[in-house]
């Protein structure tokens, strides 16, 4: 009843292949973007902005980036921390190097060193397949955080060897350092996400995604129809790095400021990222949105219940939260092991006939 | 020039001019290697019965190892002021395996039960999850400070041909090996062991010939639990019962994709590659990069074996068709 698509004619193939062919899609997402950009910077603390909508986008990224790879082309990845940690570390080295160079332009170029060093370590996946390749990729994880925890150049010689972000602005507006105000610095990330998520639907609509996905269905059928396993899985891993390494360079430059990279981008990242892809819906946009501010939420929700809401101890609550999160995870994963993103399907399916399911 | 020399030509120089230590190295690596192969032990068993990659072996060991710690020293579980008079080493071990067992039922029931049949990478994600569950609970239950574990292993070193051994890793050579012989025995002569291989070779052909898949899970993730538990009481009473105890798995798993997810054989063999490469490398060749390789040298060593071996030394040739 709420939720239907009747009357609404494709006349052309464009209108056909639209990304929301539905109207109602169409205008809830315009209107939920048009509600984070214009309405939410008014009202928004310092809190909310860099405790939650910051990093669930930042996230997001990271997440589009790894629902690229594991999502569309099959190839599980456990590396997703330390290719944040060479998008961050490039961000350092190209915004201290060059003073005069658009953050915009730093951070593509992070992209694009990521992008590289992703097809680097994408290389074994011609070889290995499934938990052997999962496995493999955790070399890029250990060796990526020692090489710049090693390398004094890679953090500019400082003694510390923490990446501080100096300040930036873009369109002459300060958006990194500590005095950038939080609602410029979420703008910029949202009209980041808007761009990148846009780009990613598009890619995996086309061919490309197409190749992608007949890998992921079964890769010796798709190379003896004609799809070349070795240009479409190094792609997907260059393409998957390339967002997963702007996310890292924007978790440095927007939200950390400062990061010691070892620590920030340890494997744990890696996990975390490769929960939001797999609780949000593996080989779903919507997927990645959703598993990326689940994950980034509900250890903060969880926190404030028990420490606020039922006053345990700190120490005790970690602990709990502990349990209450590999608990959810379990959950979801046997309630709904394609996500939460399939729920949604569903409750869309549903909302369609409601109410009257007959 | 000198890069190349200093990479190709002067550590070989070195192993030539000490063998002794060079051969000291070797067998340190090699104990190592053994104790790697014992968590890697548990991977396998758990793989090839029921193809999970089970994640939460790490902590698996660790809570083993609390736990025993708890019961040795009597502590009350989630009331850490209280203090019981604790137990005798040998009833301790097997109280614990015993709650490793039933933790094997728990999972069995609770998360194995409902995901049959679903795609490998969501049953590896839930044993993530249970990992973190695990980790709470034991927290939870016994406290998370450094605990010492005792059982009475022998510690101290020797001198046999000018090399220095040190007798808990003979010790722990030992109990790895008699393990191993135990679980040879128990999968080739026994029935259940007979029940475990079919399964393994291929879960509906055993289930069709009559094979309770469901107990035979639990077995096989009690024998895990076992595992978990010889290797937390080796870890722990080497390095002290601590979180970082769980992080051995991700230590454990290069030996695992080298020897082979389904081979036992693989797990032990590739134990101990990785374990001397390692050793070697880190004396050797890590001063040239300021040392701290063995985080990731053990998993480019076991990628260049995969370049080669895409399923492992030991690992089932892998079939494809379409």
């Amino acid at each position: 009843m709420i939720y239907r698509e009747t009357g609404q004619f494709k006349p052309t193939y464009q209108s056909d292949s639209a990304v929301f062919p539905i109207a109602q899609d169409r205008w809830v997402v315009i209107a939920f973007v048009a509600f984070l950009a214009v309405v939410v910077p008014f009202f928004g603390s310092e809190y909310l902005f860099q405790a939650i909508l910051v990093p669930v986008l930042i996230y997001s990224i990271a997440a589009i980036g790894l629902n690229l790879l594991t999502g569309y082309c099959g190839q599980l990845s456990l590396g997703t921390g330390g290719f944040m940690a060479v998008g961050a570390v490039a961000c350092y080295k190209f915004s201290t190097a060059f003073p005069e160079m658009n953050l915009v332009v730093v951070l593509l170029l992070s992209g694009v060193v990521t992008a590289g060093v992703g097809l680097i370590f994408g290389v074994p996946s011609l070889r290995i397949k499934g938990f052997y390749l999962a496995v493999a990729t955790l070399a890029a994880q250990f060796f990526l955080n020692w090489l710049f925890n090693k390398i004094a150049w890679f953090q500019n010689y400082t003694p510390s060897g923490t990446l501080t972000m100096p300040p930036r602005e873009v369109f002459g507006v300060l958006v990194t350092s500590a005095a950038a105000q939080p609602h410029h610095r979420y703008l910029f990330c949202l009209a980041m996400v808007v761009i990148l998520a846009l780009a990613a639907t598009n890619i995996v609509r086309g061919p490309v995604g197409r190749a992608w996905m007949a890998i992921r269905d079964m890769d010796i059928a798709a190379e003896l129809i004609g799809f070349r396993p070795f240009q479409t899985k190094l792609l997907a891993f260059s393409v998957s790095s390339f967002y997963v390494g702007i996310a890292g360079a924007l978790a440095l430059a927007l939200w950390l400021g400062s990061v010691e990279t070892a620590e920030a981008f340890d494997i744990n990242q890696s996990f975390q990222v490769l929960f939001m892809v797999i609780i949000g819906g593996l080989g779903s946009m919507l997927g990645s949105f959703i598993g990326a501010a689940f994950i980034v939420l509900m250890p903060i929700v969880l926190t404030n219940v028990m420490v606020y809401g039922l006053g345990f101890e700190a120490v005790t609550a970690k602990h709990f939260e502990f349990i209450f999160f590999g608990g959810l995870i379990i959950f979801f994963l046997i309630v709904e092991p394609h996500g939460i993103a399939r729920l949604w399907q569903i409750a869309k399916e549903k909302l369609r006939l409601w109410p009257f399911p007959h | 020039m000198n890069v190349l020399n200093a990479v190709f030509v002067a550590p070989f120089l070195d192993m030539a001019d000490s063998p002794a230590f060079f051969f000291e190295v070797v067998i340190g690596g090699m104990m190592t290697g053994v104790m790697y192969s014992l968590v890697a032990l548990g991977f396998v068993l758990i793989f090839k019965a029921s193809s999970v990659f089970n994640f939460a072996q790490g902590v698996f060991a660790l809570f083993a190892a609390m736990t025993l710690v708890g019961l040795m020293t009597g502590t009350v579980p989630f009331a850490l002021d209280k203090a019981l008079p604790g137990m005798p080493a040998f009833v301790a071990i097997v109280l614990t395996g015993v709650v490793m067992v039933g933790l094997a039922f728990l999972v069995e029931r609770v998360v194995l039960r409902p995901m049959v049949n679903q795609d490998h990478i969501i049953m590896f994600m839930s044993t993530i999850g249970i990992a973190f569950v695990l980790e709470g609970f034991g927290d939870l239950m016994w406290g998370s400070d450094v605990k010492l574990l005792d059982i009475g292993i022998p510690t101290g070193s020797f001198f046999f041909l000018d090399m220095m051994i040190q007798v808990f890793d003979l010790w722990a050579a030992g109990i790895a090996g008699v393990l191993v012989l135990s679980l040879a025995v128990f999968f080739q002569k026994t029935r259940t062991g007979r029940a475990l291989r079919a399964v393994a070779d291929d879960h509906q052909a055993a289930l069709s010939v009559g094979i309770p898949l469901k107990s035979i899970w639990v077995i096989v993730w009690s024998v895990a639990g076992i595992v978990a538990l010889v290797a937390g009481i080796m870890w722990g009473s080497k390095s002290g019962v601590q979180f970082s105890l769980s992080l051995i798995a991700l230590r454990a798993l290069p030996v695992l994709i080298l020897g082979g997810f389904t081979s036992v054989p693989g797990a032990i063999v590739g134990g101990l590659i990785i374990g001397v490469g390692e050793k070697v490398a880190e004396v050797y060749w890590g001063p040239l990069v300021n040392g701290a390789i063995e985080n990731w040298f053990a998993y480019v060593l076991a990628l260049v074996f995969l370049l080669f071996r895409p399923q492992g030394l030991f690992g089932e040739k892998i079939i494809e068709r379409v």
